[in-house]
């Protein structure tokens, strides 16, 4: 049943989204408040500063799990790190910005702690982004472990001469009682306080989207539109957090008007 | 306050005030030779002096037991919900420890209290024999409350699709082998989300005759055992294995230790502590360390307050494992059990407040309120998923959910109280069965 959907859904995608895919995907002027204090981290990314003053160039690898894409012919364009390159590139209009992605589905922390620091070299990246999580909670991998493949991945990642951001679970009321996030939020938390490098709090920003209404994410939406405003905003405060964390500009709290 | 130190304690300090209700009634039955399985058993080393007989705890139930019992119930209630202004009654955010550690401890202290009697007055095989129809009474209730889960997961996986969400239905995979996940569900390996506490429960309960048939021998031997089973469980890193990867969310090697200390403590070990628990130096010790884990814990839920600590410490006390009982949780357990029990004597008048009435009902049908509460955590998430709650909807959730678990403890009362009022049974077999949480 879900296959069938899934596949009619995407069928109907590809055959809508070839006119849009023709051109660069706007940037939506949805509103979607995020509260200042998740989009500044006190832990600094020093070589994107360096990155971006002395080299005028920003090479950043987002390596994550399905989360981190959107379903559809045009999901690459509008998925979350298509729309921080975007946002970025708002941001820091004489710098080059160049996003990459790796997409590693149903992979956990664990797997993909040792294969980090090749990833990163074969993209020659600053900054990696590594959303995580979910597949651990899915798979109930025990949380000790997970805190252990945390800590090696992000050494892994140091040691590649990287800087590093986390980037948690989303928020799911409808399944918070099936998926228990929680063990692994905090280990995320821990492990980034830690290490010293900033956590983008996708999670906290979800849900006060969902508690003050900018978006329903309780609803059985079967259209992908909701899915892409989503997208749209975390990669826009995406985009903020990081310009914060590196120190590029004073007004960086401003998140509406990047 | 590690409970090693407990033990060197000298039972010198029995004092004729009885602060700390202890069942030295117990105590000195299990040390009675007339135990027919005692009997070619080494006799204890210690013979109970005859000045304790003096010393006796008033009769009657422990009613704090009952009143920290039924507001851990409470607590794990509304922890089991999703976060609203509620929330912030519980304590876990405001130290280490939570509402588990005293749920477990008042187990296993109760537990003690009525099986260590069954085992003395009726011998070990009949005291197992009740232990093991306790243990299946949970397995049931855990059976019946994983049917719950699967009728919700079911409902959740035709009603709802939402391309946001494509990774995270992958949680519905698991039970496209519908005989897989149950039979993991049946070998306690497969635990939903809020569901890991009765299979801790269950396994506690399931070596609870081998823990009396050491503590009416050698408390202090038994204490120590178990210290240092949590100590191994810590050094070799074990834990059982869970379904479909990792393992057990608590783990049952390391939380028998509060389960132990509880037994001990009901055995005596409370009693002879009584000095300590008077000295103004624990309760300095114990109001530091409270403070401390209150800092520290508001740290962790102030944005930006950074680090609060020096780094060496931090890394020395981070990760707080509540998997393995960090021994962090349990010292800030006894720490809290220690300024509660100086504050709140048995003979508080509190005790007798209508207020508090519901609290300690729910106290008195632990098993049942227990899992009346997963239950409506259930139903509260349901309502407020199906109905979009705001924060007035999560509020009235919460409320109501409390509100029905006190209801159902006073039904449950009346039934008990009714019932009693008919014939009872000769050999008195059922008394004391709501006193371990249910009847």
């Amino acid at each position: 049943m879900k296959t069938i959907v899934g596949l009619v859904a995407l069928v109907s995608l590809v055959a809508a989204g070839e006119t849009v895919a023709q051109m660069p995907a706007p940037v939506t002027a949805v509103q979607c408040e995020v509260q200042p204090e998740l989009l500044t981290s006190e832990s600094h990314l020093n070589r994107v500063t360096n990155a971006v003053r002395a080299d005028k160039k920003l090479d950043v690898l987002i390596i994550g799990s399905l989360s981190s894409t959107l379903p559809g012919a045009d999901g690459a364009d509008r998925a979350y790190p298509a729309r921080f390159a975007a946002a970025m590139r708002q941001r820091l209009p004489n710098e080059t910005i160049v996003v990459g992605s790796e997409i590693l589905p149903r992979v956990t922390a664990e797997d993909v702690a040792p294969r980090l620091a090749a990833l990163v070299q074969k993209h020659h990246s600053v900054l990696a982004i590594w959303q995580t999580g979910t597949a651990d909670a899915l798979q109930s991998v025990s949380p000790d472990d997970f805190r252990e493949a945390l800590d090696e991945g992000i050494k892994n990642l140091q040691g590649a001469g990287v800087d590093v951001v986390l980037l948690n679970p989303q928020y799911s009321p409808r399944l918070e009682t099936m998926i228990s996030l929680g063990p692994y939020l905090d280990n995320m938390r821990v492990v980034a306080q830690q290490h010293d490098i900033p956590l983008f709090d996708r999670f906290a920003i979800m849900k006060h989207w969902s508690e003050t209404g900018t978006f329903d994410l309780h609803g059985a939406v079967r259209g992908t539109e909701m899915a892409k405003n989503v997208h749209d905003c975390l990669g826009r405060a995406l985009a903020a957090f990081v310009v914060d964390a590196a120190g590029l500009k004073a007004s960086s709290g401003k998140f509406s008007d990047p | 306050m590690q409970p090693g130190a407990a033990v060197g304690r000298a039972p010198e300090n029995v004092s004729t005030q009885n602060r700390f209700p202890v069942l030295l009634s117990i105590y000195e039955r299990m040390t009675e030779p007339a135990v027919s399985l005692q009997s070619d058993a080494p006799r204890p080393a210690t013979k109970a002096p005859a000045a304790r007989s003096v010393v006796l705890p008033p009769a009657g139930r422990e009613l704090r037991l009952d009143l920290f019992r039924g507001a851990a119930l409470w607590l794990i209630f509304i922890g089991h919900l999703p976060p609203n202004v509620l929330t912030w009654l519980t304590i876990r955010n405001y130290g280490f420890s939570d509402a588990t550690e005293i749920f477990i401890f008042i187990s296993g202290y109760t537990a003690a209290f009525v099986y260590g009697r069954a085992l003395t007055n009726q011998g070990m095989v009949i005291a197992s024999a009740r232990i093991f129809k306790r243990v299946w009474q949970i397995y049931v209730a855990h059976v019946f409350l994983f049917t719950i889960y699967l009728a919700e997961i079911s409902y959740v996986a035709s009603s709802f699709q939402n391309p946001l969400y494509a990774e995270e239905m992958g949680v519905l995979d698991f039970f496209k082998q519908p005989d897989v996940i149950i039979g993991q569900a049946l070998l306690l390996k497969f635990r939903p989300v809020n569901m890991d506490v009765l299979p801790l429960y269950i396994m506690l309960m399931l070596f609870l005759p081998l823990i009396l048939w050491m503590m009416v021998r050698r408390p202090d031997m038994t204490l120590l055992a178990s210290v240092a089973l949590y100590a191994i469980t810590w050094e070799m890193e074990w834990n059982l294995p869970a379904y479909p990867s990792g393992t057990w969310f608590f783990n049952p090697l390391a939380w028998q230790l509060l389960f132990v200390f509880g037994a001990w403590c009901a055995m005596g070990g409370a009693y002879r502590m009584e000095g300590l628990l008077r000295s103004r130096i624990t309760l300095t010790i114990c109001f530091a360390y409270l403070l401390f884990a209150l800092y520290v814990t508001l740290s962790w839920y102030i944005p930006h307050s950074g680090h609060v600590l020096p780094r060496f410490i931090e890394a020395w006390m981070y990760p707080i494992s509540k998997t393995d009982l960090d021994v962090l949780r349990f010292a800030h357990f006894l720490a809290l059990a220690a300024v509660t029990v100086h504050f709140l004597p048995r003979d508080w008048a509190g005790l007798s407040s209508p207020w508090l009435q519901p609290l300690i009902r729910c106290g008195q049908h632990s098993l049942e309120i227990f899992c009346l509460g997963v239950f409506l955590a259930f139903a509260g998430h349901f309502i407020l998923v199906e109905f979009s709650g705001g924060a007035w909807m999560h509020f009235f959730v919460s409320l109501a959910g409390v509100v029905i678990m006190s209801a159902a403890a006073w039904v449950f009362s009346w039934y008990k109280r009714a019932t009693s009022k008919m014939p009872t049974r000769p050999d008195g077999l059922d008394t004391g069965a709501d006193l371990t949480g249910g009847g």
